[in-house]
């Protein structure tokens, strides 16, 4: 049973376990949008619906998914769709909900995506880990083909649309738009150089369309129901609503699907339940391990990309971490950096270097073994990697770290003063795959 | 020779630039495609190959799957394995070792034949994930067949501090279910069936759940797949 505090649109039934098929996704009205879109709506009619609903990009950056799709170019050339599902940033875990509870809603929502975007194959790429999900969506998949909403012909309207469903392999990285379209080409995911932008030259240089599962488990919902009745939830500029994943010091972790500009002290301490007993808030990141920490004074802010933004920090991919009041924030930064450095992929030296030195010198902070002037350096090297990769890997570490170290310098002073602090032997960095060979 | 014979011709429409994407220079590539009689491939495996392939505009893009193939039938991506799905795929073997040693779940070095891999990332971090990596890694201790290793976040922060066991995931775990668990796959038993994912309601779902989502109140709910 819903919260009554939740507004479950994309989870809505998700407790149904008969809902992951095709009989079950059906009986809930599931593919009469489709059906709508593919016998009774032009490429354009679609494309203006997504546009107007003001459907925001669930995957981290936030671009308007209607406005994207239009930029891909006309003609007879092959179109791509990508699905990412990826999903590989600390604290991101509701696509893996989404997938593996309403798989139909997914293929549904790609199905007409392609539509707009005029695209004939589609892949989803879904991390080699969500082995279990995988194996839904296969079945999902099956059942869509079985059924005619995939295939050649659909629905008997000389549309043809193939989807594969592929498996990375383990590489964070991937989650990078044009990194999966390598790896998807079957190469290393490393990024490309943006532009041209996989809209104009993606996969197998055609236009590909790119977004995120939580993004096209929307459309649906809005072709069917239509752009105004999405822009009842949500606010003017964060319309819709949003699976937030909500982990860390917290007593009830999990998903839950809010209307977006709920205070963030409602989700945290409402719907997560707050930290445990006796103890309080001391940090929180709101949007996945690469967005700025903030602090409890902003508790009070509305969940929206608007305020996030304005909050200095993002919404990304909407995954708030809560670290409560016994977390060691200089820990807690190293453990932050020490994973974007495991999955640089080595390509670019301000992340591939940038990325090796900070959790250097946050292990000898943590060590105690640091000067004050190190938090100087350690500052000015965040300043040196942001907006200076190829991706915005290197960034993703940068700020978050910059804004620990800004925010709780005293403690990271004390921990240097007390040259108590003792490196746990976790710390240790091992090298990656992705960096081996290239990094000192 | 080039590293890949005939790219893109599948598909002869698709721009791919062979300079660009073999990253070597045409021509020079001394390697050679082995030829299928030469590497002694399974049937299963070179018709598995096959069928992967065909589900590609570019036959290259299957090379992941291919290596997850191979994965599967001898444990861990062998030289021996990766040639043969070279030759299924006129590909050189080299090209395939470069792509599985990118990608943390593909193996280049033999494992045993269960993995568990232990989160240590943020939220597994701060609910006991180190620890929990230390108690499998002193269950496991000596037993080739057990690889055990830290991941980083597996994308299930909600049950940490959680480990992915041969590819389906349990958590919260406690860290006397490390050994619990250890045993139950030398017994070849089911593994903590009770923390395992996939059965596991939504949060606000849970029994005691949220405070105020008591019984019979659907107020948030949308109802309707499609309204
Ligand atoms: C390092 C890195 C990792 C990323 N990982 C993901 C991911 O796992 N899933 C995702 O949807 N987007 C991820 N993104 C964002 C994608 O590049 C892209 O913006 C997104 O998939 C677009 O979809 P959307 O517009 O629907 O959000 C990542 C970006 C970067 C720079
Ligand atoms: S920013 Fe990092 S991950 Fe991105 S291309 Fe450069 S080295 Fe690779
Ligand atoms: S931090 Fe462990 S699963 Fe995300």
């Amino acid at each position: 049973m819903a919260d009554p505090r939740e507004t479950r649109v994309l989870l809505a039934n998700a407790e149904d376990p008969n809902l992951r098929t095709i009989d079950g996704y059906r009986g809930y009205g599931g593919y009469r949008s489709l059906e709508k879109a593919y016998r009774e709506m032009e490429q354009d009619e679609v494309l203006k619906e997504l546009e107007d609903s003001g459907l925001r990009g669930r995957g981290g950056a936030g671009f308007s998914m209607g406005k994207k799709a239009s930029f891909l170019p006309r003609g007879e050339m092959a179109k791509y769709l990508c699905c990412n599902a990826d999903e590989s940033e600390p604290g991101a875990f509701k696509d893996r909900e989404l997938m593996q509870r309403n798989p139909h809603q997914l293929i549904e929502g790609i199905a007409i995506a392609a539509l707009a975007a005029d695209a004939g194959h589609a892949f989803i790429f879904i991390r080699g880990e969500y082995d279990a999900q995988a194996d839904i969506l296969d079945a999902a998949v099956a059942e869509a083909y079985e059924a005619g909403y995939l295939g050649k012909n659909i629905l008997g309207c000389r549309r043809d649309l193939e989807l594969v469903v592929h498996r990375g392999a383990g590489a964070y990285i991937c989650g990078e738009e044009t990194a999966l379209l390598d790896a998807l080409e079957g190469k290393r995911g490393n990024p490309r150089l943006k532009p041209p932008f996989p809209a104009v030259q993606g996969l197998y240089g055609g236009p590909t369309l790119i977004n995120n599962v939580e993004t096209l488990s929307n459309v649906p919902h809005i072709v069917g129901k239509g752009a105004e009745w999405f822009r009842g939830y949500g606010t003017e500029q964060s319309p819709g609503t949003k699976v937030v994943s909500i982990s860390g010091g917290v007593r009830r972790p999990g998903n839950y699907e809010i209307s977006l500009g709920m205070p963030l002290r409602e989700l945290i301490y409402g719907l997560a339940g707050g930290p445990e007993e006796g103890h309080e808030v001391k940090a929180f990141y709101p949007g996945g391990s690469s967005s700025p920490v903030l602090t409890p004074n902003e508790l009070d802010l509305p969940y929206s990309f608007e305020a996030m933004a304005e909050a200095g920090s993002m919404l990304g991919s909407g995954s708030i971490i809560v670290a409560d009041d016994r977390v060691s924030i200089p820990h807690m930064a190293l453990r932050t950096a020490r994973f974007y450095h495991h999955e640089s992929c080595g390509k670019c030296t301000p992340c591939r270097e940038g990325t090796n030195w900070t959790v250097k010198m946050l292990e000898r902070v943590v060590r105690g073994e640091a000067t004050p002037m190190d938090l100087d350096i350690i500052a000015s090297v965040q300043k040196n990697i942001i907006g200076r990769c190829l991706c915005v890997l290197g960034d993703s570490m940068a700020m978050p770290v910059s804004a620990m170290v800004n925010k709780f310098r005293p403690e990271f002073e004390e921990a240097i003063a007390n040259a108590a602090g003792t490196l746990d032997p976790h710390l240790v960095v091992e090298a990656s795959p992705q960096t081996l060979g290239a990094s000192v | 020779m080039s590293p890949v014979d005939g790219a893109g011709a599948v598909n002869p429409k698709l721009p791919v630039d062979e300079a660009l994407t073999e990253g070597r220079v045409p021509g020079r590539a001394e390697e050679q495609i082995p030829e299928l009689h030469e590497v002694d491939c399974p049937e299963e495996l070179r018709e598995r190959i096959e069928t992967l392939m065909a589900r590609y505009p570019d036959r290259k893009s299957a090379s992941i799957p291919a290596l997850w193939a191979v994965q599967g039938r001898y444990g861990w991506c062998s030289p021996q394995g990766i040639r043969q799905a070279a030759a299924v795929m006129r590909v050189t073997p080299a090209y395939l070792e470069s792509v599985a040693s990118f990608y943390d779940l593909l193996h280049t070095k033999p494992v045993g034949s269960h993995r568990i891999e232990v989160c240590t990332n943020i939220s597994c971090w701060m609910r006991g994930g180190d620890e929990l990596l230390d108690a499998f890694r002193a269950a496991a201790e000596g037993d080739e067949d057990l690889f055990v290793t830290g991941f980083e976040c597996l994308g299930a922060c909600d049950i940490a501090p959680m480990a992915s066991i041969d590819q389906r995931y349990y958590g919260p775990l406690e860290m006397a279910e490390a050994a619990t668990a250890v045993e139950q796959l030398r017994s070849g038993a089911e593994v903590l069936p009770e923390k395992a994912l996939v059965e596991r309601p939504l949060a606000a779902d849970l029994p005691g759940g949220s405070p105020a989502g008591g019984a019979g109140s659907d107020g948030g709910s949308e109802g309707g797949a499609n309204g």
